[in-house]
């Protein structure tokens, strides 16, 4: 049996460097370096290789290391029309999957937990595991690409991973109302990859065939007046998640300044999310994992998948 | 028929009987007429879809809430027992069977769908909901859900997010997981979590995404938030014919590599074709080697370039004809076929083995090639209808289970199916999941270690081994030290 291609070198290097003893945590580039709070002190920093291993534009999937730049990636894979899930905020493979965070046009580019086909990590003891399966559809076995996808490092150090890929859309637009109704968009247009908000303007990007980007545009335009806009706004730093139908009754002064995605419920404002009781029953079982995966608590000591007051 | 046997013995000797103290206590939680005993019930759910027979029922609880289930599992683990969820049983690896006279907790009549909201475009249901019960529920509103298994008029959405079930359309959707956002669940320990949420991005580890795919392994929904998805304004369809399945397969992947992504893409063969075309009359052609049903959906000017693009690919690629669907009759007629296709089997075989495994787009010609010479060297006939859009192949294994010794031949040539879709790059089950049908087969596609990983997640979820013991991972895997597990038979088919 062959299967899919036996991991790197590589990865073995990584595995050996980080061991089996001692607290350790992975280092990208440090773009959303404080999302799960600080590193403990004595904490020591590995990098994942770099790389792209293979595309297969046809099987809609790419293999890469995960210490590879997630703008690197973006172009290689843009230069054969596709694109991946995750977020274009810089950063590496590696870091945008632990931190799991999607991109701003989620609506039109997937989210990342759905991106994540087969991972490699290293282990708290060391050892290489794989989970998922390398081709777009796969339900062999518990789904350990999900259950990493967001887990900050906390239960593996992610070497190498196959993502899926998706086809850059033939045509984009960014516009910008002042005049329409945020939450009546997505009911008027199919084809929206992103529909933010700041309480007065309402900017869409819409994405297709050419004739279906224009076509959506004069939908939008029998309700109200657009103009062209660049992209989307400055995001403020702190990232909430709510329900979409919340959006409708945002609680303005704790947010303060703020830019809300319609039909997802990422709110990015100037002040935190205040972090939300976590039922006792439900902390059990993540402690549970997280002992199940790191029983000495080594991999990134300190950070938390949990929400924590600021 | 594949026999589960194994060291069950001591419990099928023993039979349950209505003076058990756990009987007089589930009743006693529930209501005498949901708590079923008689060995007609019983004998009838210790099957599901698959060829598998050897399992054997404890009682069986239908079950009406959270609350029940709850009470049910505390009562399992008072009496040590351990519990199978179940569905509508129409599962393929065996997910269901219940192995060492477990409870059985039923959802059937957890069936309602509790709740729509479209500006969350959630719906909360019952796990017992059927699958195209809901997205009939959900067409007057304009939305549907998307995962639409073959099986969809009677599988259950409980079974679907254990199954992590997929369908034709899931090639541009997403297979269920894509859809689930939440889920509450019922621990083996009786406590009740809900995993995830409707908010954007849940705090905490994806359990929820941990949950969907765990096969009654991780513990029992009982209730479910999935996404719903809008109604496209424009579908079109068409049917591809070919001369052979090789060309037919090499289709598929010039498509996906033209950046475009059907909705759907279908493959039948010529058995196949011509067995639906005897039974829907469709107006399949039945001279040909196979046919491709592709289907795209999305606005008016956009489907209609993709679709272009999508007949000029096939013409390159060497189609005999291409037929689009002119309006919605002929539309339903073409999926028609497609959805019968394996009630049309019927007509040419007394009973099938459905397979199910994943490869690579680029190398399902040579596999189709490879399966029907297995199938010729085991002297088994074979038919192919697939979600080809996604490399899923489906190979049905035609047999007659009279025949002396055939189910040693038609498990065979199943494993050798395994062996060249994971030589190929692929996976061992796209849709199906992995049950008891391929447990013993994971360690030709993970390590020990990757095993012993995924143990650990499930011994996370249920230390005690009490929920659907004995499916998924191979028993040298799961967690062997308890009561449950020793029950559980090594050699699936005998
Ligand atoms: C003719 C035919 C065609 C099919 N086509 C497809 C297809 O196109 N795509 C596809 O993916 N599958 C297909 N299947 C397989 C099957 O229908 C799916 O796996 C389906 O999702 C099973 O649902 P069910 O309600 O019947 O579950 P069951 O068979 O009852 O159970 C399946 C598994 O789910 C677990 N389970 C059920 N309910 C719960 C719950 N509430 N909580 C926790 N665990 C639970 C059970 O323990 C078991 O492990 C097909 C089957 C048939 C017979």
């Amino acid at each position: 049996m062959s299967g899919p291609p036996a991991a790197p070198a590589a990865l073995a290097a990584l595995a050996a460097e980080v061991g089996a003893e001692g607290p350790v945590a992975a280092e990208g580039r440090r773009t959303r370096w404080d999302v799960g709070g600080a590193l403990a002190d004595g904490t020591r920093l590995v990098r994942a290789p770099s790389g792209i291993l293979e595309h297969k534009p046809e099987e809609m999937t790419v293999r890469v290391l995960a210490g590879t730049p997630v703008d690197e990636l973006h172009a290689e894979l843009g230069a054969r029309g596709q694109r991946t899930g995750l977020p274009r905020r810089g950063g590496t493979v590696g870091g945008a999957l632990a931190v799991g965070e999607s991109d701003v046009a989620v609506l039109g580019r997937g989210r990342v937990r759905d991106t994540l086909l087969q991972v490699r990590y290293v282990a708290a003891d060391g050892a290489v595991v794989q989970g998922g399966g390398p081709t777009v559809k796969n339900v062999t076995g518990f789904d350990l690409p999900r259950l990493i996808v967001g887990s900050l490092g906390t239960l593996g150090i992610l070497g190498e991973v196959i993502l899926r890929t998706n086809p850059i859309p033939a045509s984009s637009r960014w516009v910008t109302s002042a005049s329409v109704d945020p939450f009546a968009v997505l009911d008027l247009v199919r084809g929206a990859s992103c529909v933010l908000w700041d309480g007065t303007r309402t900017l869409v990007e819409l994405e297709g065939h050419g004739a279906d980007v224009d076509a959506n545009l004069r939908a939008l335009e029998r309700v109200g007046e657009w103009g062209e806009a660049s992209g989307p706004p400055p995001l403020p730093p702190h990232r909430w998640s709510m329900p979409p139908a919340g959006l409708r009754t945002l609680d303005r002064e704790a947010l303060g300044d703020w830019v809300a995605s319609i039909g997802v419920g990422t709110v990015w404002a100037s002040r935190p999310q205040p972090p939300a009781e976590v039922p006792a029953p439900l902390a059990a079982l993540a402690q549970r994992v997280k002992d199940g995966f790191d029983p000495t608590g080594r991999l990134a000591p300190g950070r938390s998948v949990w929400r924590r007051a600021a | 028929m594949g026999v589960l046997r194994g060291a069950f013995g001591r419990r099928r000797s023993q039979p349950v009987l209505p003076q058990d103290p756990v009987v007089a206590e589930l009743v006693d939680a529930l209501a005498p007429d949901r708590v079923r005993m008689d060995s007609a019930e019983r004998a009838l759910f210790a099957h599901d879809a698959s060829v598998f027979t050897g399992g054997v029922s404890g009682p069986v609880c239908f079950v009406t809430s959270a609350a029940e289930v709850q009470a049910v599992m505390r009562i399992a683990i008072r009496h040590d027992r351990a519990i199978v969820p179940r569905g509508a049983g129409t599962g393929l690896a065996g997910g269901a069977i219940p192995l060492g006279a477990p409870i059985v907790v039923s959802t059937i009549k957890m069936n309602r769908v509790l709740e729509v909201d479209t500006v969350d475009r959630v719906a909360w249901v019952e796990p017992g909901v059927v699958n195209l019960d809901l997205t009939r529920y959900l067409r007057p509103l304009g939305y549907h859900f998307a995962p639409d298994p073959s099986s969809q008029q009677a599988c259950t959405i409980g079974g679907n997010v254990a199954n992590n079930s997929g369908g034709p359309h899931c090639l541009a959707y997403g297979v269920t997981s894509n859809h689930v956002v939440a889920i509450d669940v019922v621990l083996p320990s009786g406590e009740l979590v809900t995993l995830g949420g409707v908010d954007a991005e849940p705090d905490g580890y994806d359990l929820r995404g941990a949950f969907v795919g765990g096969e009654g392994t991780l513990g029992i929904a009982t209730r479910i938030g999935v996404r719903i998805t809008p109604n496209p304004p424009v579908v079109r369809t068409m049917l591809v014919s070919f001369d052979s399945a090789e060309v037919a397969a090499s289709m598929v992947g010039d498509v996906i590599a033209a950046g475009i992504v059907p909705a759907a893409m279908e493959m039948m063969d010529r058995e196949i074709t011509r067995a639906v075309e005897n039974f829907v009359h469709a107006g399949y052609p039945l001279d040909a080697g196979a046919v491709l049903l592709v289907e795209v959906d999305g606005q008016d000017e956009g489907t209609r370039l993709d679709m272009e693009r999508i007949t000029e690919i096939a013409h390159a690629d060497g189609a005999r004809s291409c037929r689009l669907a002119a309006d919605e009759e002929e539309r339903a007629l073409l999926w028609k076929g497609r959805k019968g296709a394996f009630g049309a089997v019927a007509q040419i075989a007394p009973a099938y083995y459905l397979h199910d495994t994943v490869v690579p787009r680029a190398a399902l010609a040579d596999v189709l090639r490879a399966v029907y010479e297995i199938g010729a060297r085991h002297d088994l006939p074979v038919v192919n209808v697939f979600h080809a859009g996604d490399g899923n192949l489906h190979p049905l294994l035609l047999f007659d289970p009279r025949e002396p010794g055939i189910m040693e031949r038609v498990h065979e040539a199943g494993k050798d199916i395994v062996e060249v879709s994971l030589a190929a790059g692929g996976t061992l089950s796209g849709e199906h999941g992995i049950g008891v049908e391929k447990r013993d087969y994971m360690s030709m596609m993970f390590s020990d270690v990757d095993l012993e990983h995924q143990n650990r997640l499930r011994r996370a979820f249920d230390p005690a081994c009490r929920a659907n013991p004995g499916k998924v991972l191979p028993a040298s895997h799961s967690c062997a030290d308890i009561q449950a597990l020793r029950q559980v038979p090594t050699g699936v088919w005998a």
